[in-house]
């Protein structure tokens, strides 16, 4: 009795190895590059083309900047090869989370970058002597404004003016806190690493937020729903991204992308390589392959944001080149305002802030 | 020979359910009620203790969200029970054949689609340029367009649409089992409508009631997108706030510690709710 469940039990271990070592040799046939990064940064006929020249495939997980962080935390830096976090959002995770490794910029084709962002992106990510950042797309954050209402809105704090009560939106995020805190007259950029000032701010920010709930329709919290709103007139104006403007203004003239007074914010998105990839080289290969300039333009056509890539303005639709031109003349153009990288603790402050916010009434 | 055979098979046949419940439900609980208390001192030391519990009883935000949450999700389950009730009692005891399989059918078919379409769909329909506003615009109730998205009725509304099939499943199939006579025996000792249903029906189909509401209340209690999408800016659900913490705030302490007080929460309240009706869970999912 006691030898037969013996044996039984041999076999059935031995059968469940045999499943276990089928499913890993499938596995390891494909070379594969598995890229978590923003919705239109990996258009499919780019894909493609990459695919086809490198005989890679490339595995597109649609994500945020939150969102890719909790998954390389949850897992150590594993599961992707290639991540596209904003350049302020690495530092100070690294230090917490260790999920990334250290960019090799020798595998890097520095040529086709434009030389003044590789080297902002090298520093605002830089920690212990080594950066881990190689920039890829920019943009800003601003107002989208209806043309009804364009001589109220100006500026963040016009959102909270009595002539557009329930027909402004924006969101419960912290770009929303910092755009305000410039509005309001501070900079809080400055004041990051002091801690004592920048609650202070903080508390400023609290206390207009919340005086201004009335004004607001809705937080919005996904880019779909804002468009639709702006889309249906159902509100007017919104806190939000240059390029969501100017997909609108592409639909209805009426509706622009507007650099507020106090500045727009501006954002750089990397590319950054999570500390446990299994596929480094063709992190590398895609790097080099979107920075060509008439593919980097085809990721510009479909986000709407532009790249880090020398000479790729060229490619660009004429459409979008002049509602960008519309929205930053030169002196909005030097008024961005870069999001420096944020030292820990801070969004723990602005966490609360927000649910303060949220829960107010 | 025989019997380690049959023990064998047993073991075959319950082990992909005991790996299940080990690795995808006992183990992350247990993981999450570990994490729930450390306390991050500084970046990377931890210590242990009970701060996030505390938070949770401090910031008043929390609780309020708490409370919020529970008492919605206890009448969402109510208006869905007296919602479901009258058609269940269709289905089970007024259609015949074919009409009784297409109105079941009728009430399956939006969970083909769904949690997020479904809540689109009532968006559509309740936004401010949407069908309902254009309807009462035209039909002249109304001056200008409506908005009826974007507060906690809307919320509701969805919720109870959600919960509607969860609740008529069990209803139905408990009400089937009920022989008429017992209503006629009802009738013919002199009882109204109000008492037999009193006396009669409602004790026969408490085992249905009360699975449905259980159902329908941890549904409520734990969804997400719903309350997201359809609540307005003062509208703040309990499943939110946990995904916040984790996912934006990057706060996983905080967020495993409110996940624990919920899983307390609902199954507080599911054993109130059981022993308040004087059931027990047994009778009521066998």
């Amino acid at each position: 009795m006691v030898s037969k469940q013996g044996t039984s039990r041999f076999r059935l271990m031995k059968v469940a190895a045999g499943v276990a070592a089928a499913l890993l040799s499938v596995s390891a046939t494909a070379e594969e590059l598995r890229l978590i990064t923003w919705g239109g940064y990996a258009p499919d006929d780019v894909v493609a083309q990459f695919e086809e020249e490198t005989g890679i495939d490339v595995k597109v997980t649609l994500s945020n900047n939150e969102d890719m962080i909790s998954k390389l935390r949850a897992t150590g830096g594993a599961g992707f090869d290639l991540a596209q976090p904003s350049q302020d959002r690495i530092v100070g995770v690294q230090r917490q989370f260790n999920i990334y490794r250290p960019i090799d910029y020798s595998k890097v084709d520095a040529a086709r970058v434009q030389p003044s962002m590789m080297k902002a992106t090298k520093e605002a990510t830089a920690l212990d002597g080594k950066s881990y950042g190689v920039p890829a797309v920019w943009g800003t954050s601003g107002l989208i404004v209806n043309g009804e209402v364009e001589d109220t809105v100006k500026d963040y704090t016009d959102l909270c003016d009595p002539a557009v009560a329930g027909r402004v939106s924006y969101r419960l995020k912290r770009p929303t806190l910092i755009g305000f805190a410039f509005a309001m007259g501070e900079d809080p950029f400055a004041a990051y690493n002091d801690e004592q000032k920048y609650q202070s701010i903080l508390a400023k920010v609290e206390k207009k937020l919340i005086d201004c709930k009335g004004n607001v329709k809705t937080y919005w919290t996904g880019g779909d729903q804002l468009l639709a709103l702006l889309r249906s007139g159902e509100i007017k104006a919104a806190m939000a991204w240059d390029a969501g403007g100017w997909k609108l203004n592409a639909e209805n003239p009426a509706i622009s992308f507007v650099a507020p007074t106090s500045g727009a914010l501006g954002w750089i998105d990397t590319f950054a390589l999570p500390r446990r990839g299994e596929n480094e080289d063709a992190a590398y290969k895609w790097i080099n392959f979107v920075m060509q300039p008439e593919i980097a333009a085809k990721i510009t056509n479909q986000s709407g944001n532009f790249t880090a890539a020398k000479g790729a303005d060229e490619f660009v639709t004429a459409e979008l080149r002049d509602a960008y031109r519309q929205s930053f003349n030169e002196d909005a153009l030097n008024n961005i305002k870069w999001y420096p990288p944020v030292p820990p603790g801070l969004e723990a402050m602005e966490g609360q802030v927000l649910d303060r916010v949220q829960a107010a009434n | 020979m025989n019997a380690s055979a049959s023990r064998l098979s047993l073991c075959l046949l319950i082990t992909p359910f005991a790996l299940w419940i080990l690795l995808l439900v006992l183990l992350p609980h247990l993981q999450m009620l570990r994490v729930s208390f450390q306390v991050r001192e500084s970046w990377d030391t931890i210590s242990w203790g009970v701060q996030q519990y505390q938070n949770f009883f401090s910031e008043s935000y929390y609780w309020r969200t708490f409370l919020r949450t529970g008492l919605m999700s206890l009448f969402t389950t109510f208006l869905t029970l007296i919602i479901a009730f009258p058609i269940a009692w269709y289905i089970a005891k007024l259609a015949r054949g074919r009409a009784k399989g297409l109105l079941f059918f009728a009430c399956l078919i939006p969970f083909w689609a769904s949690e997020l379409v479904r809540t689109y769909g009532w968006m559509i329909l309740l936004r401010e340029s949407g069908l309902f506003s254009t309807w009462l615009q035209y039909l002249g109730f109304a001056d200008g367009p409506v908005e009826m998205l974007y507060n906690d009725v809307a919320v509701i509304i969805g919720l109870v649409y959600n919960g509607l099939l969860f609740m008529l499943v069990p209803l139905v199939t408990t009400l089937e089992g009920m022989d008429d006579n017992l209503v006629e025996a009802g009738y013919d000792l002199g009882g109204n409508h109000f008492t037999v249903l009193r006396e009669v029906v409602v004790p026969w189909a408490m085992p249905g009631v009360v699975s449905g509401s259980i159902v329908v209340f941890m549904l409520t209690l734990g969804s997400y997108l719903t309350p997201i999408l359809m609540g307005g800016k003062d509208s703040a659900w309990f499943t939110g706030q946990i995904f916040t913490q984790f996912i934006t705030r990057f706060n996983w302490e905080q967020g495993a510690a409110l996940g624990v007080l919920l899983l307390v929460l609902s199954s507080v309240m599911v054993w109130l709710g059981l022993r308040l009706t004087g059931q027990s869970l047994r009778k009521v999912m066998g």
